[in-house]
């Protein structure tokens, strides 16, 4: 008898395909800006920070398990404290953005350590809460423009840089850096031994921690970290607007609702949701605009019947039907027996049998 | 004598939060569910009542006798149709699909009847009050609401400790497989009790719809007091919950007169201190 010889491998021939197909992807996105075509421009900054706040929540409510209905709290402290950097202390707007998601991070902790107490459910509602006292704390800073907002002065505007033409060069590669960087944080923190812990958790949270996952301090490392990158993008998005007030920036329905919604109908617990959402949300968004709100209750609704009949999302069940995964992070044991090669994974993407 | 006048007000506004608050409370005692839906389901009783008095040309009050039944049957068919196939371990289902359902209310609002500001008209009563004293007074409408919400929790407890379907709501609360061996149809239980709530919702919406201007947006606001409410008095306790909007509006009126930008403020603020010291609220019931 010899031992059977095996290899584990993560890569598969689907995710081989995937990311090439997203690498070509990125390298169309970073040409597109010598066509000069501004409003696809604008469209794309727009698409890459909805991205990069659905990965966020992804992570956030798909992996620990933190459903936050509270996220525009960051978004729009974010927002300000860019504002707050660049109009009052002087700071260059760009090295402003990694700043103003560090003083997201900060503010996150106090609010986690208190919202920690709700459970489930409530947790939910208690961000909210939390998001409706930062916005009409903002009302009350006269430094920011109080209720009626602030716009950047020129000269930072200016600082951006001296053109419109370049600002907008600057502002569109910051967004898909950003996009990009949280696909990939996301995807590496997941392949890492936190990762393993993570899908432990959102398996089930009593198993994993009699098996020693340390859940509370996981869960908060996670949302302080999230808070932080979230604060980064809503910062980005406000310098893109070049204004900001207290009821845009933290608007519960174009963050927060927007952006659950976009998770879930493309499937939360997966890496590729978010990408499937975006798609689904902005084609809607942009063939129905013109009749009003109707895409947001059209969103609604589809929203509603993914959660009654197929959980998984809409990326969820092209993945179970055809076996594509384009950022597996799980491992796979291939046996080399017999010339015959079988693969048997352990699954660590939610299946859809478990609902 | 400013300060006796502003706690009167902070009282009767309580009365208000109560009343928005017996509803949330009632779906999460019986079934464990957080209704976010619940805010822009009590604007969109403000709206039917609205569009009744607008086409049939009855009062508000008796607009109640179209809203409560059509409330009802929205509940127990939104709970049956809808609502208990998303119960279960997995908290997310029921989250999204009452998200789903304020943004669809909310939007159909807005697709319905413009962003504009409404109210109902009462007449006379609306501005009535009483005196007491000298250079204090009552207004009669709140105390009218604060009555209502004083008398819904009495028809609630009457229902829950008098009635057989009662006894079944307290059964399933307690322990819903226990209740199905029993032979209790809890997905029946479970609609009648959403209906219950819708009613109260109702009851609620027609109310505020009366007392301040609302429009299709404003109802998540309402979610938020209605919650801190619950909160504040303890999960599941419905006399609690009195207390928890009595709280809030006490918070409130006495934040607005420090001064009036920090009305909304100071109920938040006391909400996150309540939870600081006592996070299950001062009254709970529920364990969990």
């Amino acid at each position: 008898m010899t031992q059977p010889s095996y290899r584990i491998e993560r890569a598969t021939r689907s995710s081989t395909i995937g990311l090439a197909v997203l690498g070509l992807g990125l390298i169309g996105l970073l040409l597109l800006p010598l066509t000069g075509d501004r409003a696809t421009m604008r469209l794309i900054v727009e698409i890459a920070y909805f991205l990069a706040l659905a990965q966020m929540w992804n992570l956030l409510a798909g992996y620990a398990g933190l459903l936050s209905v509270g996220q525009h709290a960051f978004i729009g402290f974010g927002g300000y404290m860019l504002f707050a950097l660049v109009a009052h202390a002087g700071f260059s707007p760009i090295y402003s953005l990694p700043i103003a998601g560090l003083l997201s991070g900060l503010i996150s902790i106090p609010v986690a350590i208190l919202m920690f107490r709700l459970s489930g459910p409530y947790f939910a509602i208690g961000t909210w809460v939390v998001a409706e006292v930062f916005k009409l704390a903002f009302f009350e800073v006269p430094a920011l423009g109080g209720g009626s907002g602030m716009s950047l002065p020129l000269q930072a505007v200016r600082d951006i840089a001296p053109s419109a033409q370049g600002r907008e060069l600057i502002i569109y590669i910051s967004a898909l850096a950003i996009a990009v960087a949280s696909v990939v944080a996301v995807y590496a923190l997941l392949r890492s031994r936190y990762g393993l812990a993570l899908t432990a958790i959102r398996d089930s949270e009593r198993a994993s921690a009699s098996v020693g996952v340390d859940t509370f301090r996981l869960k908060l490392g996670v949302f302080v970290a999230v808070a932080a990158f979230t604060g980064m993008i809503g910062a980005l998005i406000f310098l893109q607007k070049l204004r900001i007030s207290p009821v845009a920036a933290f608007d519960v329905m174009e963050w927060s609702a927007a952006i659950i919604f976009i998770v879930v109908i493309g499937g939360i617990g997966r890496i590729e949701g978010p990408f499937v959402g975006i798609a689904i949300f902005f084609l809607l968004r942009e063939t129905t605009s013109d009749f009003g709100a109707w895409y947001l209750i059209l969103l609604g609704l589809l929203a509603i019947a993914i959660m009654l009949f197929a959980r998984q999302g809409i990326w969820g069940l092209i993945a179970d039907r055809y076996r594509i995964n384009v950022f597996p992070v799980e491992r796979q044991v291939h046996l080399d027996d017999h010339r015959q090669r079988q693969a048997s994974s352990t699954s660590l993407t939610p299946t859809s049998e478990k609902h | 004598m400013d300060w006796i006048a502003t706690l009167l007000q902070g009282l009767l506004l309580g009365g208000v939060y109560a009343l928005f608050a017996i509803g949330l409370s009632l779906v999460f005692g019986v079934m464990r569910l957080v209704n976010i839906a619940h805010g822009d389901m009590i604007v969109l009783a403000g709206f039917v009542s609205f569009a009744v008095v607008e086409v049939l040309g009855l009062g508000p009050i008796l607009s109640l006798a179209i809203v409560l039944p059509l409330f009802f049957a929205f509940g127990y068919v939104l709970q049956l149709a809808v609502l208990n196939r998303t119960l279960g371990d997995d908290l997310l289902p029921p989250m999204i699909v009452t998200f789903g359902l304020a943004i669809v209310i909310q939007n159909g609002l807005l697709q319905s009847f413009a962003a504009d500001s409404r109210k109902l008209s009462l007449g006379e009563v609306e501005t009535a009050s009483i005196a007491l004293g000298t250079d204090i007074a009552v207004g009669v409408y709140p105390l009218i609401i604060f009555a209502t919400a004083i008398v819904t929790i009495l028809a609630l407890q009457a229902l829950f400790y008098g009635t057989k379907i009662g006894r079944e709501f307290r059964a399933t609360s307690d322990d819903p497989e226990a209740a199905r061996l029993m032979g209790i149809n809890t997905k029946r239980v479970f609609a009648v009790a959403t209906g219950v709530a819708l009613v109260v919702i109702g009851i609620a919406g027609v109310l505020m719809a009366i007392r301040t201007t609302f429009d299709p947006l404003s109802g998540p606001v309402r979610l938020l007091f209605a919650f801190e409410a619950v909160i504040i008095g303890g999960l599941g306790n419905i006399w609690g919950t009195l207390l928890g909007g009595v709280t809030l509006g006490l918070a409130q009126a006495i934040g607005g007169a420090i001064d009036p930008q920090f009305q909304v403020m100071a109920g938040h603020l006391v909400f996150l201190a309540i939870l600081i010291v006592r996070p299950r609220g001062f009254f709970p019931k529920v364990a969990h």
